[in-house]
């Protein structure tokens, strides 16, 4: 494990209400860090719509997804929170002496007097595909994502999926496999043009199987996965032999670690007051999606609210006793300097 | 109003009168009619408004947009006549549409 971290802040979850955050908690002098399970920003508007365009962002008549993300990593750059992408915050324990002691599951600690929950729908998972009964054969047989090729060595190696994570894994255990077979449900593929043509021009060269249609059925015993049933768009069946599923079915969001860290839940959301936005258990706040309260609306527009206020309660815990003064970022020449603009 | 037909799995149809410009998703879901998830409230972005268009009316409701054909790769049981809900307007011409609703959403 590297040294552990000590800073004001740690926030979990990029989301853009965890990001705005970094933000607000900024102009009071709060240092962040922000954790998420996903490879880069956005939550959401980044996995799941990044193209479309939303239209209630105050002061933007419409503005794409994505783009708000890149506008709001900009917006906070001034501040220079430290990201740690692709860990999920496992464990939260509250210390003795105060603050609390954050882990994730690549091993990263951190020591923060404040913590903010900003999880959305709550972290991002691979998606389970329709298909009855594979709840048995994962983790032995079947695996959403690959943490060591030599483990698909020598297996009979089936991909479901017609996007980059499918194509990608498809050319890459190839080599290892000893057949891979990739099923799609059409003969179209969403991935990049190049990840196509060379899996096009390996099962051209007969290295690997490709059979157009959809999983319904799998077979095995004990855990152990021996064939599945693929189903074809004039309704025949054929079966294909498979030690080793990996499906990709994009991503879903689950609560996760959150709901084993004591706090009050309330259907898998955070119940918090409406003036800090804080959690049952003190220093711990929770804005965007993952909290409740009456009135409360899943808006971006709602979190960033609830971040400004967050973070004066959060000054308030870190630095007791000082005063916040209230400015405006037009006219604050302190305000200014920290944004690097006066 | 267009009156739609939905057919839930194993359940009996029902019968409901849709608004015109509404989709079929919000209109199943105003309803109450079980097996319409719409997780994303819409958007194209989770396939579980999925539903499999009666042959008879799949010409009239039309193919799906390329961004719907790959959203209907994560749904389950795709079949010829599949579409995803939320991305069908009601129209006049879709008076009495019959769709019926898989088992299972993705
Ligand atoms: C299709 C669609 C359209 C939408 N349109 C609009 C709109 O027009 N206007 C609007 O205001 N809102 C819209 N929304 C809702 C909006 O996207 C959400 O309100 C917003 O994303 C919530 O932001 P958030 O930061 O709270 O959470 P999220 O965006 O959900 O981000 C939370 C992040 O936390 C991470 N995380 C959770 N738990 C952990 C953990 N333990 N460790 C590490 N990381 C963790 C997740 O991986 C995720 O990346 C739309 C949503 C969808 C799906
Ligand atoms: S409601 Fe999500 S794709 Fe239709």
């Amino acid at each position: 494990m590297s040294e552990a971290i000590t800073t004001d802040v740690v926030i979990i979850g990029a989301g853009p209400v965890g990001l705005f955050a970094v933000f607000e908690l900024g102009l009071l002098d709060l240092k962040c860090h922000v954790v998420d399970i996903l490879d880069r920003p956005g939550g959401q508007c980044t996995e799941l719509y990044p193209e479309k365009p939303i239209y209630d962002i105050p002061g933007h008549p419409v503005v794409g997804a994505q783009e708000l993300i890149d506008k709001l990593m900009e917006q906070i750059r001034p501040f220079g929170p430290t990201f740690h992408f692709a860990q999920q915050v496992e464990q939260l324990e509250r210390l003795a002496e105060g603050g609390f002691r954050l882990v994730t599951d690549a091993g990263t600690e951190f020591f923060a007097k404040v913590v903010v929950i900003a999880a959305g729908g709550g972290s991002f998972q691979p998606k389970r595909p329709p298909v009855p009964g594979i709840e048995a054969f994962e983790a032995t047989s079947v695996f959403y994502s690959v943490r060591k090729m030599e483990s698909f060595a020598g297996h009979d190696v089936v991909i479901v999926g017609g996007g980059d994570s499918a194509l990608d894994w498809t050319l890459n255990l190839q080599p290892v496999a000893r057949r891979l077979t990739l099923v799609h449900r059409r003969d179209d593929f969403r991935g990049a043009p190049h990840s196509v043509e060379q899996m096009r021009r390996l099962v051209g060269e007969g290295a690997i199987d490709l059979v157009i249609g959809q999983v319904t059925e799998l077979a095995g015993t004990d855990g152990t996965l021996a064939s599945l049933t693929v189903k074809k768009s004039d309704g025949s069946t054929v079966a294909v032999a498979a030690t080793r599923m990996l499906p990709f079915f994009g991503l879903t969001m689950k609560l996760g670690p959150i709901a084993g860290w004591g706090l009050h839940l309330h259907e898998n959301l955070i119940p918090v007051d409406t003036e800090k936005f804080e959690t049952s258990e003190p220093g711990i706040f929770a804005i965007g999606d993952i909290n409740t309260y009456p009135g409360k609306l899943k808006l971006i527009l709602s979190g960033f609210h609830e971040g400004a206020l967050m973070a004066q309660a959060a000054k308030r815990l870190v630095d007791p006793g000082k005063r916040i003064v209230f400015q405006y970022t037009t006219s604050s020449t302190a305000l200014q300097k920290k944004l690097g603009v006066h | 109003m267009p009156k739609i037909t939905f057919v839930p799995y194993r359940q009996e149809e029902i019968v409901v009168e849709a608004e015109i410009g509404a989709t079929v998703m919000e209109t199943a879901v105003r309803n109450g009619v079980p097996g319409i998830e719409a997780e994303c409230g819409g958007a194209c972005a989770c396939a579980t408004c999925h539903v499999w268009v009666d042959p008879a009316w799949y010409e009239k409701v039309g193919a799906p947009q390329p961004m719907e054909e790959d959203m209907l790769d994560f749904a389950w049981d795709v079949r010829a006549t599949s579409r995803l809900s939320c991305q069908m307007k009601v129209t006049e011409a879709l008076d009495g549409l019959v769709v019926e609703i898989p088992e299972r959403q993705a």
